[in-house]
């Protein structure tokens, strides 16, 4: 059985592709090496946005602009947030684990679009090249990650063009990515297995890939107009000629609360897959966590104007829109009963990924409190705009999406690489990660609700205590970096060797050697239908006895 | 392997299945594509209705747009997707060309829809910035004639690569016309959408 699933084995070019590491540098066409350039790519941005919000916290640790004139602090603003949403959240959630695993999950031996998956990657960094160089050259976009006219009409025009430019090309390769993710998963799937066999992450990259197909094309409509009013001078969005900027906002919301699930649900999947593993139960409530990834993918669309409660809003209009914001919740708490559940008298492993995971439970559940809350116009108008917003996404894309991100590193980098990382640096990185977080974002929820506004660089002395609470929080979350740096990079050359299925999972990529062979496996895709049998005793070692296979025939 | 051999036996002719009908996932792709690309003009309609209800202009900015210019133009779209249809009739009968003429006849209709568009934009009695009307017309315009041209190169593209011997696309490799085709369809459907909610509502 030597039959390739896509076939492109006859004139592949892979043959004229480098080898070893300089295939991480190349145009290659292989979905584990596109991955893992979507997430190293990823995480040198992170350093980036991270070194911008030490510098934020810095500056905000005492009352008055000391630390940076008023001007650079917007940009240093406006860049942090670029670049943690564009640059590291969406193409890491997505573009890193989504190309590494769903091949595997659907038994295929790439994605559907090879080529232009390798063109989605390589737009990231030119656009993140051009939007940092901005700062240097003519000075970066000053009008936040939001970029609401007239502010950004009003501001500085060369960075905010390159702002936009730059911004247009990360949506280009998210919506290529989104095509390409979508043709996988329906259309690339091994005979014989079925949709509601496949991993939760899949499930959770279908609608995700969904929500970017449909919406960031709207945001990338919006940014034209306004680099029209921008350079042009027309008045689409700006009052004095005439303009409206309410439009500017609903389009802008339009893709941008779809961009938070497009941050946050391609999260859900892979503790989805991590969980689990490490408990050894199945998941829990397969089919109602299908349904409710999708019932998010449709709410997500209808929700956007509770971002604009405050922006001249008619009744109705509040209305309707708090209403499908707080339903919202339904799904999303069923799926946190069933994470809850899936752990609940499992044979738990505490390692790394178990515990990012459940840090990720925690504090999305308690950013998605507070953003019930927001829903409420009576709550919202008070505290519209001021630091509680704050601290309420950050429970939720950090909180949430990036510790997901640091767990699914910890759990996949035994695939990736073939070694192990150190646990107890992990523990330990997990520790100062998880304090060093809670310390900077919750007492700004105090903040916020006593007024303290966002994206200021002064503020009202009686703060100052609080906000120097937070900048310690956010200097030990910046130091939490370091071991984790050591110990991937120690690890890749000196950690121990993992064999091919150090957890004893059952989802596809471990069914293979690690890291896997160019074309995933040397003989047949094997045929997943219970990714989640554990505790069936008979399931586990069928499963084995696959791996073992693949071992031997590479060996050969 | 119990986990495999359940379909071992069918799978070997699916598998080859799939291996013949990967064109198919290019069709897929690029109607997902278009799916996207509708929604960027669905951004752009729903930001002209409400600026049209919420920011009324002056009386003395408002301007009847003149039909028929507009109605030709939508004539000429319609039956340029015909002419394309027949082109692609012709390919599969493998009358190359049959198919080659039906090519040539759509380019020529996209490119006449071009100039009587560029006629109507020298008439127009506003500019692109005189109000925030006259913007919104010329962004919805001119993103749909972006469109149709590069739709008219792809079809010269599709021409040059149809000549027989030598050219790319035959009756066994049609993805780059059928690729062609579907977008020229979607950018007359764009187009019609279009004529209802700028011209006649
Ligand atoms: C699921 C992941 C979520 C993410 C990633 C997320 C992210 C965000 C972000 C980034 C903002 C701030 C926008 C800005 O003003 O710049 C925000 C605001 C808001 N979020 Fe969430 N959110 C999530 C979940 C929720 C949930 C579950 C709800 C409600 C059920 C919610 C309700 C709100 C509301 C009402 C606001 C507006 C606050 C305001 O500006 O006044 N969010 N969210
Ligand atoms: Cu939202």
């Amino acid at each position: 059985m030597t039959i390739a699933l896509p076939p492109n084995d006859q004139e592949s070019p892979r043959e004229l592709q480098p080898k070893g590491w300089l295939r991480y540098f190349s145009f290659s066409l292989d979905h584990k090496v596109i991955g893992l350039q979507y997430l190293v790519c990823g995480f040198i941005f992170y350093l980036i946005g991270g070194a911008l919000a030490s510098a934020i916290r810095v500056e905000l640790a005492s009352p008055v602009s000391d630390f940076m004139a008023r001007d650079v602090y917007n940009q240093v603003l406006t860049l942090h947030g670029t670049i943690m949403i564009f640059l590291w959240i969406v193409p890491v959630v997505n573009g890193a684990f989504g190309n590494y695993l769903i091949p595997f999950y659907v038994g295929a031996r790439d994605m559907a679009f090879p080529r232009l998956n390798a063109v989605a990657f390589w737009l990231i960094p030119p656009a993140g090249l051009m939007l940092i160089s901005s700062y240097f050259i003519t000075g970066a976009a000053q009008s936040g990650w939001t970029a609401y006219p007239p502010l950004s009409i009003t501001t500085p025009e060369a960075g905010q063009i390159i702002w936009i430019l730059s911004v247009l090309l990360l949506g280009g390769s998210s919506i290529f990515g989104g095509i390409n993710f979508i043709a996988t998963i329906l259309k690339l799937r091994r005979p014989g297995l079925q949709l509601m066999q496949l991993p939760m992450y899949c499930w959770a990259m279908l609608g995700t890939s969904i929500l970017v197909v449909l919406s960031t094309p709207v945001l990338a409509g919006t940014l034209v107009l306004l680099s029209f009013d921008i350079v042009a001078h027309t008045g689409f969005f700006n009052p004095v000629l005439g303009g409206n900027v309410i439009v500017y906002q609903h389009l802008f919301w339009f893709y941008s609360h779809p961009a938070v699930y497009i941050m946050v649900l391609p999260a859900f999947g892979l503790v989805s897959e991590i969980l689990p593993v490490h408990s050894r139960k199945p998941l829990f409530g397969y089919a109602t966590m299908v349904y409710s990834i999708m019932a998010i993918v449709v709410l997500g669309l209808v929700v956007w104007a509770h971002h604009m409660f405050t922006s001249g809003t008619p009744p109705w209009m509040r209305l309707f829109f708090t209403i499908a914001t707080s339903f919202i919740a339904v799904p999303t708490g069923i799926k946190f009963f069933n994470w809850v559940a899936t752990l609940w008298g499992g044979r738990i492993s505490l390692n790394s990924a178990v515990l990012f995971s459940c840090g990720f439970i925690i504090n999305f559940v308690l950013g998605g409190i507070t953003g019930v809350a927001l829903a409420q116009v009576p709550f919202d108008v008070h505290v519209h705009d001021t630091y509680f917003v704050v601290a309420h996404f950050h429970y939720i894309v950090y909180g949430g999406s990036v510790f997901v991100i640091f767990s699914s590193i910890y759990h996949w980098y035994p695939k990736f690489t073939g070694r192990m990382l150190n646990e107890n640096i992990g523990r330990f990185h997990f520790l100062i990660t998880f304090i060093g977080f809670n310390l900077c974002f919750l007492p700004q929820h105090w903040l916020g609700l006593n007024g303290m506004p966002r994206r200021v660089a002064e503020y009202d002395p009686q703060f100052t205590f609080i906000n120097q609470i937070s900048s310690v929080g956010a200097l030990l979350m910046a130091l939490s970096t370091l071991p984790f740096l050591w110990n991937v990079i120690h690890s890749a050359f000196k950690g121990p060797l993992a064999g091919d299925n150090p957890w004893r999972a059952l989802t596809p990529e471990w069914l293979t050697s690690s890291p896997p062979p160019v074309e995933n496996w040397t003989g047949q895709a094997p045929l997943v239908i219970e990714p989640y049998g554990y505790g069936k005793e008979h399931k586990e070692q069928i499963n084995e006895t696959t791996a073992n296979t693949n071992s031997e025939k590479k060996n050969q | 392997m119990t986990t495999i051999s359940p379909i071992e036996e069918s799978s070997t002719k699916e598998l080859v299945q799939i291996e013949k009908e990967h064109a198919d996932h290019r069709m897929f792709g690029l109607a997902a594509f278009l799916i996207a690309d509708g929604m960027t003009f669905a951004g752009f309609f729903a930001a002209y209705l409400t600026f049209k209800a919420v920011n009324p202009l002056l009386p003395d900015a408002i301007y009847e747009l003149e039909l028929p210019l507009p109605t030709l133009n939508t004539v000429l779209l319609l039956v340029s997707s015909a002419t394309f249809h027949r082109a692609g009739e012709a390919l599969r009968k493998n009358e190359a060309k049959q198919c080659q003429k039906w090519l040539l006849i759509t380019a020529a209709l996209g490119v006449s829809f071009l100039a009587s568009q560029m006629v109507e934009y020298f008439t127009l009695p506003f500019g692109l910035t005189d109000n925030l009307y006259a913007s919104t017309f010329y962004a919805l315009t001119g993103f749909h004639g972006l469109h149709v041209t590069l739709g008219a190169i792809m079809i010269l593209i599709v021409w040059w690569q149809t000549r027989s011997p030598g050219g790319r696309i035959t009756a066994q490799n049609q993805f780059p016309l059928e690729a062609a085709e579907l977008y020229w369809h979607f950018v007359d459907g764009i187009w019609v959408i279009l004529f209802i909610i700028l011209y006649l509502l």
